[in-house]
């Protein structure tokens, strides 16, 4: 739950996600759910010389489980609360169990 | 081990599973291999069982092999990139440890 609660802090910041396929989408994270998938508005794909079919597309869902990377502002993460909030998570005897 | 001066519930440095030694290294430089011959090195922000990991001031090293076309030779080349804060998915992820030196 831990990324879950993160991810949803982060949500309308403009984020670029690059998935196993090395196609790298910008934009700006609208939606986040707990598998991580992810919902990206005003998107553009990086290299779009590369990839132009993705020019006529301005809104995406991703599977979380295609995702390699996602690059964050480091503006927009707050690092301290980030590691406390990880140590805590360690600490609970099943890792991902709800509570 | 001494007595602290508070009690903690748990004992925060004791290492009884191997996701402990990733714990003892929040907030260190840490060196990621992963799938796909590619390498990161940045500081542990955060992770989970699944090792998804939250990285800072990252550097990705990329290596990739090239045959080249006239003398069929092994060309090993190696791309670099930054990244200030990168969210890796642990499904990539195939070891973590303290950082290799390389040079410096």
């Amino acid at each position: 739950m831990l990324f879950y609660s993160f991810f949803k802090t982060l949500i309308g910041q403009q984020v670029t996600v690059e998935l196993k396929n090395d196609l790298a989408i910008t934009g700006i994270l609208t939606s986040v759910d707990q598998f991580l998938n992810i919902k990206l508005d005003e998107i553009r794909a990086v290299d779009d010389a590369k990839y132009p079919h993705m020019m006529a597309v301005k809104n995406c869902f991703i599977r979380g489980s295609v995702v390699r990377y996602v690059q964050l502002p480091a503006s927009a993460v707050d690092t301290a609360l980030l590691q406390d909030a990880a140590r805590r998570e360690a600490q609970q005897p099943t890792t991902g169990g709800a509570h | 081990m001494t007595e602290e001066t508070h009690n903690a519930p748990v004992e925060p440095n004791a290492v009884e599973e191997p996701l402990d030694l990733v714990r003892l290294s929040l907030d260190e430089r840490i060196y990621v291999k992963l799938r796909g011959d590619r390498e990161l090195r940045g500081k542990l922000h955060a992770y989970d069982g699944h090792l998804n990991m939250v990285l800072g001031d990252v550097e990705e090293t990329i290596t990739v092999v090239e045959i080249n076309e006239e003398t069929y030779e092994e060309v090993i080349r190696t791309v670099k990139r930054t990244s200030e804060m990168l969210f890796v998915r642990g499904d990539g992820v195939i070891l973590v440890s303290p950082p290799v030196r390389t040079g410096t």
